[in-house]
Parts: C-alpha cells; structure tokens; sequence
C-alpha cells in the first residue's frame, strides 16, 4: 500500500456516486449492507433515512472509503473512493471532542490540508478560503472561537464550511438535524439549498422520517438492503415503512399526507425520543458493530 | 546568599551545567510530544512504552554498549510491536498494551538480576540520574530532541487533524497509519531522550502532567504547545536545584515540581479553575436567589 495517495481526476458524464450491488459485512452472518444499488447524480439532495443501524453509517463509510465494500463496486465521479479528496464527512456531533485546543478558524482550515500538501504551511488564499467558506455559512465572527463554545447547530455550520474550504464535491452529514431546535435546523437546510445549487452533491443520513420529507426532494429507505428509493410520496408508504420499521411504526393517512408514528417507548428504557424510528433489538446490535 | 549566586553557585560543577542543559532540553521534547500524548489518550501508551524499554537498556548494559542504544531499538520495535498487536482487534487494545509492558519490564528486571550491581543500576535505570549525564549522553539527548522537535513542527498540522478527527484524515488521503506510526515512534525517541534525566518509571509524568496543565490553561495547540514546554522546563530545572539543595533525589524532585504546578493550575487557573468555577457557580446562585 502506498503512502502517499495521487488523486484521481474526475471524468465528467459520470453520476457524482454509483453504488452496484455494494454488500458489506462484518464479523457476524448478517450484513451490515446487503446487495445495495444506488445512483446519485451531480447537485442532488438526498436523504438517507432508515432505523438505527440500517447501514446509514456503513454505507457511508463505504462511500468515504473507510470501508470496503465485501462484493460490489463504488464509484465517485467514475473512479474508486480511494483517490479522492473532494468528499467531505460532517461527523456527527457527539463523535468531536468538544474540549480539543483549537479555534473555528483551526477547524475549517483542517479542510485545506490536503490540498496544502506535505511540510508546507497555509499561505494568505488558503486562510481568505477559510475566512469566504466561514462568511458562506454565516459564522465569520465566530473565526477566533474555541470550537468547544458553540452550539450544536453552529457546530454543523462550522463543519459545513471546513467542507466548503477542502472544495468538496461530495458532502455526507451524518445526523445533522439531531438535538437541534427548529431555527437552527431550518439555517442548516438553508445552506445545504444554496450549495446545492453551487452543484454540490449531498446526502444526509438521518432517522428523522418526517423532517426528511419535509426538506429533500429524493428519499433513499436503507434497512440493509435499499427498501425504497425516490420522492418521499414514493417512499413513504405503508409496505415499505412496515418493510423497514416492522412493527414499530404506525402510518396514518391524513389530509397532509401520511403521518408517521413511530413506537419508541421500549427501547433500552431512554426517554422517547422526538425524531422517529429507533428500534432496539438486532438494529441495535447492528449498529453498535459499526461503531468500531 | 543572593538569589544570583543561590542559581549560579552549583553550575560551577560541570556536570550540574551538563545536568542543565538536558534538563531543559527533556522538558521541552517531552511536553511538546505529550501535547499529543494527551490530546489522543495515549497516557497508558506512553507509559507501557517506558517501561518496556527497560530489555534493552539491560542488554546494552550487559554488552557495555550506550544505554541509549539499546533503548532506542527496542523503543522503536516495542512501539511498532504494539501498533501492530492492537491493530487485530483479538484483544481489547489496553489489555494487549499491559501484556507486552510487563511482560517485557519482567524481563528487563530478570536480565538485570544477574548483575552483582543490580540494585544500583536498577535504581538509576528507573528513576534516571541526571547528573551522570556525560558529553556524549548530552549530544545524543540534543540531537534525537531536536530531530523529534523538527518532526513534530514538520507534520503539524497532519498530526492536528489526525488527532482531532481521524475520519477526516481518511477522507484528505493523508497517510494516516504512517502518521500514527511516526508518532509512536517519536515516543520512544522522545522516552530515550529522556531515560538518563527521569528514567523509566516517572516518565509518564514528564509527558503528560505540563501538557494537561498547559491544556487547561489554553484553548489554541500551538500556545499549548508553547506553555507545555515552558512549564516542563520550568519544572526540571527547578526540580534540578531542589535536588541540589534539599539533597533529594532529582527525577522525583522534578516531577514534583510539576504536578505542583499542575494542581496550581488545577485549582486557581484562570477561568477554568476550580475555584473560579466554584466562585461562578455561587456568583450564580447569589444572582437568582433574590428574585
């Protein structure tokens, strides 16, 4: 294995990402990811949605490269993930270490690192990029702030410019709107609009169904294998959600479309939680095995 | 006795000015590297590796080679050694580091034992003996320092995002498990560098404790760096001249000094001390209890 990577040029004509009949697995019998299918073109806002430990995160680092795929192939802009550094993760907000020395301004500039290269130092246009990305998600006057003093949401603002700073082209937000009250949800969507239209391709994993189809044009439901795949009318209706939550979520059809009730309140004995689907049991299980 | 003459009095002995030097110089390596000794969790790490050097400074010993030889080949392969045993996920990874630490302390212990001197040398290994330190030590102590300093500032600010977020590191295509070997390996460099001024039993704390004093003090890693390695300093000089003084034994006298200054820290530190905290905390209680 080299050391250090070149990085593959992108062809153009070719989707953003194309998953073929990706399988992931583990240590155990079960796969993590199971047969999975999936193209996404440049620009598009997707939302991958499914109970805890459907493959969210697998399929995400399977994308990323931080897994490899037991059967099947990923491609990003028609070559291997291995060669590129124009995909950006927003980890998510508990994965960050909130006590770690370093400034908004320090963080963003992590994005740039890569295109820096080997023993050279950030020069003025890598520090005004920082400052523009910063300034694009509306967080400039935080550049100078422990990255520990912010709030959740500007948390994810912050890690949305670090992708804007490594000029990425490709952006996974794993749980974003988690824990975030409505204002600070709504800032994140806004700006995940507005790079869209800057041609930037976007998925976010989340297990809120409803906040899923109110914002993103195409839902992909995962339960390790691909369920569903399309406009939330498309997906959500009753025989895919029972194909994904089982017994655990109930639909009511109602005038403003199907609402969604999902029943929470045995899992693990933690207080219900507002965003729907998580299940205990083998997801659970699931998931815990992706964490390592 | 003036303040001047208390300082300059003992370097009139050459190897209290050789003492000095490498005091100073430990102080710094050690603080800078166990910034990310810290930040990264490695504490246990760093320790086990310390201890495990102990073989190969007996079999240099034995051999009548330099000390600092035989630790540093054996460092690096420890290092490594344990890199690549908790890489397999058979065993949970502070389990793999214990069974490799003691295992091979028990065997330095064993290789040292069938020397008549054995309790002398035993003493100086584990707890060092800085004013022992020759010309030759000092050049060596000098040398691989500065070689770590140098590595350090070179891959800053890989070694930043592999410490603050490995996944991204993954994403920028760095070369992330050279990185986390280098580091490895800058730490049995930084414990050889420092195995004559502490030995090996106290190095734990030459690594971490002016790191985490300097890490509740700032929230930039370039500053923390910066104080770390002013407060390890600090601490091994003055630890240095209390050993002159007081007649205790140096490597002790200056992790004292520094966990001294760390349990200042702790407590009266600005902001985040505790006794700012509590005095925030009552301030606070003062506040709403009127309304």
């Amino acid at each position: 294995m080299p050391i250090f990577h070149a990085h593959a040029p992108h062809r153009t004509g070719v989707p953003a990402l194309e998953l073929e009949r990706v399988t992931v697995h583990y240590r155990s019998d079960v796969p993590a990811l199971e047969d999975v299918s999936l193209r996404v073109e440049r620009g598009e806002l997707v939302a991958i949605v499914g109970p805890n430990g459907a493959g969210k995160s697998t399929l995400f680092k399977v994308i990323v490269g931080a897994v490899k795929p037991t059967r099947g192939a990923v491609r990003i802009y028609g070559s291997q993930p291995g060669g590129h550094i124009c995909i950006s993760y927003v980890p998510q907000r508990s994965q960050i270490d909130r006590r770690f020395p370093v400034t908004v301004a320090d963080v963003v500039m992590m994005g740039r690192v890569g295109k820096i290269g080997l023993f050279r130092w950030p020069s003025r246009q890598d520090w005004e990029l920082v400052h523009r990305a910063l300034a694009q998600v509306g967080m400039e006057t935080f550049a100078d702030r422990p990255i520990g003093e912010l709030s959740g949401g500007q948390q994810q603002r912050v890690f949305l410019a670090r992708a804007l700073a490594q000029e990425a082209e490709l952006i996974l937000l794993d749980e974003p709107l988690t824990g975030l009250d409505m204002p600070s949800q709504r800032a994140i969507m806004t700006i995940l609009a507005r790079l869209r239209e800057q041609g930037i391709t976007i998925l976010v994993a989340t297990h809120d169904l409803n906040l899923a189809a109110d914002h993103f044009p195409r839902m992909v439901l995962l339960n390790r294998r691909l369920i569903a795949d399309g406009s939330p009318e498309e997906v959500l209706t009753p025989e895919h959600l029972a194909q994904a939550y089982g017994g655990h979520l109930h639909v009511l059809p109602t005038e403003s479309g199907a609402l969604i009730l999902a029943d929470t309140c045995c899992s693990h004995g933690e207080p219900p939680p507002l965003p729907l689907g998580r299940d205990g049991g083998a997801g659970a299980d699931a998931s815990r095995r992706e964490e390592r | 006795m003036t303040l001047w003459h208390w300082l300059a009095d003992p370097l009139a002995y050459p190897f209290m000015g050789r003492a000095l030097l490498a005091s100073v110089m430990v102080g710094v390596v050690c603080s800078v590297l166990g910034t990310y000794i810290v930040l990264q969790g490695m504490a246990f790490f760093g320790d086990a590796l310390a201890h495990a050097i102990l073989p190969g400074v007996v079999v240099a010993f034995l051999l009548g080679w330099p000390l600092e030889v035989g630790a540093l080949v054996f460092g690096v392969l420890t290092a490594i050694g344990i890199g690549l045993l908790s890489e397999r996920e058979e065993i949970k990874e502070d389990t793999a580091i214990g069974i490799v630490f003691a295992g091979s302390f028990a065997l330095g212990v064993a290789l040292l034992s069938t020397v008549r001197s054995y309790a002398t040398d035993l003493t100086h290994i584990l707890f060092g003996d800085v004013l022992g330190v020759s010309n030759g030590d000092l050049a060596l102590i000098f040398g691989l320092g500065l070689l770590v300093l140098v590595t350090v500032f070179a891959f800053y600010k890989e070694f930043l995002v592999l410490t603050f977020d490995p996944m991204l590191a993954m994403v920028l295509r760095l070369p992330a498990r050279f990185l986390r070997y280098l580091l490895l390996v800058l730490l049995a460099v930084t414990i050889v560098v420092s195995l004559q001024t502490v030995g090996v039993a106290l190095m734990l704390a030459m690594l971490i404790t002016p790191a985490t004093a300097a890490f509740l003090l700032t929230r930039r890693l370039p500053v923390m760096m910066g104080m770390a390695a002013l407060i390890g300093a600090f601490s091994n000089v003055t630890g240095l001249y209390l050993s002159y003084y007081v007649n205790v034994a140096s490597g002790p006298a200056m992790v004292l000094v520094a966990t001294a200054i760390f349990l200042l820290v702790y407590f009266l530190g600005p902001d985040r001390g505790l006794v700012w905290q509590w005095r925030r905390h009552r301030g606070r209680q003062r506040v709403v209890a009127p309304r």
